[in-house]
Order: C-alpha cells, then structure tokens, then sequence
C-alpha cells in the first residue's frame, strides 16, 4: 500500500511544455501537477491529443519541459531546468520504462533484454544475470529465460519487459498503455502483477491508458485534459485472476 | 557487458554473411586488379633480366625493340664490341604473332638470338637448347607445348627441344626462342608468290633491267630478297665496367641508342605500362568507391532495421559509445569477413588468368588496411542517423 506519510516517489508542480513559439506557439502541457508514492500504481487516463504522451516523455527526461518542477524521490530533477548534467543516467538508474509494445532488443536473449540495464549501470555480468533471473522468478518466466524473444509470447514477452523495467530498481515506473495489445483477462493479470510489484518493490508506476477493462483496478487516477490534470479517487478494485 | 554487435551479427547471421561474400568477392576482384598491374610489371622486367643483358643497343631515337620497332644491320655489332667494357654481344630479332600448334593459334614473342651470346633463352627447366642452325624452338612453358611438340611458323615446322619460364614479353605473351636466322626469315621474309610479284615487277623496270648490265638485276634482287636486318644488339659489358659509360660511348661514336638495365626499366614500366597503370589504378578506385558505397549501404540499412531498438536503448540509459561501438564493430566485421574472402577467391582465382596475376603480401595488406578505413568512414553515415534518433521516438514521439 502506498503510504503517504513518505515522500513522493515523483512530484510534479505546475509543469509547462510548449512546442514552437510566438503566435504559433502550442502548449501541450498548462501547468500539471502530480504526485505519485512508492508502491502506489497509479492511472493516467485522458482522449487522444490531451497530453499523455508528452507528460510521459517530460516524465521520461527524453523532452525538455518549458518551465515548472520535477522532484523526483526528494530529488530536484528539473526546476525550469534539468539539474542533472547525464539524463541517460537518470533514466537509466531512475526510471523504469514499460511500453505499449515490448519493444525488446530481439537480437538479445530474455535475459540479456534485462540483464543488459545494470551491466549498462556498470555491474557485472554474473551480477546482472542474477538480478534478471530473479525478476523472471517474481514474474514466473524464469523457464523462458534463455528463449530468443521471437519465441516468447505476447504475454512472455510483455513481462520480460516488466522485468526489464524494474532490472535497475528504479524509484519510478512510466507504463505507456501496457495492456493494450492483450485481451481482458490478461490485461488484469498485468495490473494484478503491477500492483504487486509496486509494493514489493516500492516503486510507483505510472500507466497511462485507454483501457476501460483496468481502470477500476486504480486507486488513484490523473485525468488529463487540454494540458491540465485532475486527481480523482480510484475504485481500487483487485481482480481473482 | 554484452557485445550487442556480435548478438546482432548472430541474430541475422545468413544476410550479413552473404552481404561479407558479396563484399569479399569486390575485395578480391580488387586484389586481382592490383595482382594484373604487379603482373605486367614482373612480365616488363621479367624480359629485361631474363636476357641477362647490360645494354640494348637499337634505332638511333627509338625506344626499341620492345616499346618501339627497331631495325638495325646485323653487322652493327662489328663496330660495338671494339669499345673498351663491351665484353660481349648478341644480334636479336623480336616479333608478336600467332603460331600454329595442334590445330590452335597462340599468340608467343618469337626471340631470334645467337647461340652462346646474350639473348639467349635463360631458365630452362626441360629439354635442351637449341643446337640445330634451324627449325628447332625453345618455349616459355606458358604456352602449353611439351617438348617435342611440331609447332608451325609461317611456312616451316619447328620442334619444340626446350622449355623456360617466365620468359615472356612485356605484354604477358610467352616467349618462343628460335635461332636469328630463322627468326630474320620469319620476321622479314616474303611468301613465294610474293617474291614472284616483285621480281616481275623489278624485270618490268627498265631502270634495272637494263640491257648493257647483265648483273645489275641480280644484285637488286639479291638485296631485296635478303634480309640482314636485327631489332637490337644486345650487350655484356666487362665485369667492373659501368654500363652507363658504355651506353653513352655507344651513343657518341656509334649514333646508336643504347640503353642501359635502368633506361629499360623505365622505358618498360613507365612508359609502355604506363597507360594500363592509368586505367588499373582508375578501375581501383572505381572499385574502392564501390565498395565503400556497398559497405555504407549495409551498415545504414542495418542501422535503420533497428532504429526503433536504438531508441528504446538509448531511452533506456546507453552511452552514444555503446551505440557507435555498435555499428562500428558491424561495419568492420564486414570489412575483415570481406577481406579474408576476397584474398581466399584472389588466390584460388589468380592462376586462372591468362595473363600473369601476382598477389604481393604488401598489396594484401594496404588493401587490408584500405578496407578497414572503408568500413570506418562507411559507418559514419548510420552513426550520424543512430545519434540522431530520439530516445523519445521509444515512447510514441520524436
């Protein structure tokens, strides 16, 4: 369970991003605020052309936000400016990345997908090899972990890259529509398992999404529209999956 | 660390093979080019010390016999072999034709020299030389005869008693030794039909037909119908002698050209050669351009069939160096693949020409060296598109 009485694991106040400039200017982002605590899931839900995506990429340190800040575990991150000089970095041992599809590296084995993340962190491979396998036994695909990502399913393969999201422990999870490309029943079975991860791991995830199917599972949700963001109590339901 | 470049050569292990073998058989097209230019240079010297000779003595302003038609008297040596280091010397006749040997035509220089005396067929590696006055013919083992073989130049049969190798002339064609006289009947000597034609045609002539000189057509006919012409004398200078001095002596007193083993060289190698270097070395770097389009092809295309991989890795926290290691390792595997290909199907395929292809270890190793800076600039154009990819590009944008 999310405790609030900790610090958030991100925190966003009155975050800006506006593409072009002058007249021709659009602001994607009017001034979002947001706070999510470690083991809490929480759901970003908005219509196309609102603003998900770009929050995610600000959130995701891959754009720069115009103006606003971004503390992220106690940390200031980005106060109208980044205050980190290696965003790699940044997104390498603090961000947790789970997209729509995989997107796994196919020339890579299961293992190496995860493994490759603390060895780009600078641990060994002995290392990162044993934290991937214990992700996979968390996960329940350790029995998958030498196949060649062509021969994993959709759903193997969306939890190898759950796991590869959570290889460097990040205090932060951006999780960008993870169910979409499943059916309901496997839909709740990741959102059963993001959960569950959360709080084992004390992380906070972010999912943005459309999928009606797992919305009542969060406890709290963001709606974004035109830029801006409202918070809103979740039903929190959990699902016998 | 894992080394993505090897896990990705691994991945698609059949295409990027076939692409190194399509690389390898350019690189060994290229290493047979620059064997064909070797070649013809080893041929233009093989010539000059096949002769063992110090000096070619040939046409005053000519650069005979080899590059240039020379004709001298065939007593011109009478007056060379008085001047002081001259040791020895040797009448020769050259000419380029076809020769008859079962029923096939090969093309062979035909040397006339005098035995014993420079320009005398050198490496004899079966049979004898040649001791008959006629008719008997010592040959490069290049043009397949076997000593014994009847071989047919213009009218006569010559016997084959003989074989050398790498006797052969500057233009690559194996060398046939017969002896000078055979060789000025050869080279100079009408068909009888021919000689027929004239003599009718000198009678005909009242300028030498005439009445009160019973002897005055004979003697014409007798000069037209000889031949005492050679293409060159060559010369043996004295041990300790320099040639130079010789040559230059041999110029003064004697208005001849002479040209010294240096003078040679040049002649045959910079000058008759030079405009097949021009066209190789043009053809190399036609090649070389090829090559590095084929190799910056693949790499972009390899680099672009994984773009999307690029940014997930990149969103995910790799170092530029981790991304360029990649694509650089790809390009310069293709590049040794290709090469050691290329060098393998060069040294299967260079005997196989017809014309002398030498491979030189050096040319090996500067097309070795060439290759890997090909690879190296050829990725430059998939690692600029690499860093231009946005990590955003992973997360739906860019």
């Amino acid at each position: 369970m999310a405790n609030h009485a900790e610090k958030p694991a991100i925190k966003l106040e009155g975050l800006v991003k506006r593409y072009g400039s002058g007249s021709s200017a659009v602001e994607a982002l009017k001034g979002v605020d947001m706070e999510v605590y470690p083991g809490e899931v929480v759901g970003l839900l908005g219509p196309s052309g609102s603003g998900k995506t770009t929050l995610l990429q600000c959130l995701g340190a891959v754009i720069d936000p115009t103006a606003g800040r971004i503390t992220l575990g106690g940390d200031v991150t980005f106060d109208d400016d980044w205050k980190i000089s290696d965003l790699r970095e940044l997104r390498r041992d603090r961000i947790g990345f789970i997209f729509q599809a995989p997107y796994l590296i196919p020339f890579l084995d299961a293992t190496e997908n995860v493994s490759l993340l603390p060895m780009l962190a600078g641990k060994s491979n002995r290392e990162s090899t044993a934290r991937a396998m214990d992700l996979f036994k968390v996960l329940d695909i350790a029995h998958r972990a030498g196949a060649r990502i062509s021969e994993l399913s959709g759903g193997e393969a969306q939890r190898v890259a759950i796991a590869r999201a959570l290889a460097n422990n990040p205090p932060i999870i951006l999780a960008d529509e993870p169910t979409a490309p499943l059916d309901g029943k496997r839909s709740l079975t990741v959102m059963s398992m993001l959960n569950e991860l959360a709080v084992q791991y004390r992380t906070a995830i972010i999912v943005v999404t459309h999928d009606d199917n797992i919305i009542p599972t969060f406890k709290r949700l963001y709606r974004i529209r035109d830029g801006r963001t409202h918070e809103e109590a979740g039903e929190g339901k959990s699902f016998e999956v | 660390m894992i080394n993505l470049a090897y896990r990705d050569i691994a991945n698609g292990f059949g295409r990027y093979m076939l692409t190194s073998l399509g690389l390898g058989l350019l690189i060994g097209v290229t290493l047979t080019m620059a064997g064909v230019y070797r070649g013809m240079v080893d041929d233009a010297r093989a010539l000059i010390n096949g002769s063992a000779t110090d000096i070619w003595v040939v046409q005053r302003h000519t650069l005979g016999p080899y590059a240039e038609s020379s004709t001298l008297h065939d007593d011109a040596w009478r007056g060379i072999v008085g001047l002081p280091g001259v040791a020895e010397t040797g009448n020769v006749a050259y000419l380029t034709m076809q020769v008859k040997h079962r029923d096939k035509d090969v093309r062979v220089m035909i040397a006339g020299f005098e035995s014993g005396k420079p320009g005398e067929p050198m490496r004899l590696v079966a049979g004898r030389p040649v001791t008959r006055s006629h008719y008997e013919a010592v040959a490069d083992i290049k043009t397949g005869f076997q000593v014994g073989d009847r071989v047919r130049i213009r009218r006569h049969e010559y016997t084959v008693v003989g074989l050398t190798s790498r006797m052969v002339s500057s233009g690559g064609d194996p060398m046939l030794f017969i002896t000078l006289k055979d060789a000025q009947e050869v080279q100079f000597l009408k068909d009888n039909d021919a000689i027929v034609g004239d003599r009718e045609r000198l009678a005909a002539n009242p300028q030498f037909n005439r009445p009160g000189v019973p002897g005055l057509l004979s003697a014409v006919e007798a000069d037209r119908f000889s031949n005492h012409n050679v293409n060159a004398v060559l010369v043996r200078v004295a041990p300790g002698t320099d040639a130079r001095l010789v040559a230059d002596n041999i110029l003064r007193w004697k208005h001849l050209q002479a040209y010294t083993r240096a003078d040679m060289d040049q002649i045959l190698v910079a000058k008759l050669i030079a405009t097949s270097a021009k066209q190789i070395g043009l053809f190399l770097v036609i090649l070389t351009v090829v090559s590095t389009a084929i190799v910056a092809l693949t790499v972009y295309t390899m680099t672009m069939g994984k773009i999307k991989e690029i940014a997930v890795l990149k969103l995910i926290g790799a170092k530029n160096r981790v991304i360029v290691a990649m694509i650089l390792q790809q390009a310069l595997g293709l590049g040794v693949i290709g090469f050691v290909i290329g060098k393998t199907v060069a040294t299967f395929w260079a005997p196989i020409f017809p014309k002398y292809v030498l491979l030189e270890m050096s040319d090996a190793g500067r097309a070795f060296a060439i290759t890997i800076v090909i690879c190296t600039l050829a990725s430059i154009l998939a690692i600029r598109a690499a860093l231009k990819v946005s990590p955003a590009t992973a997360i739906g944008g860019g």
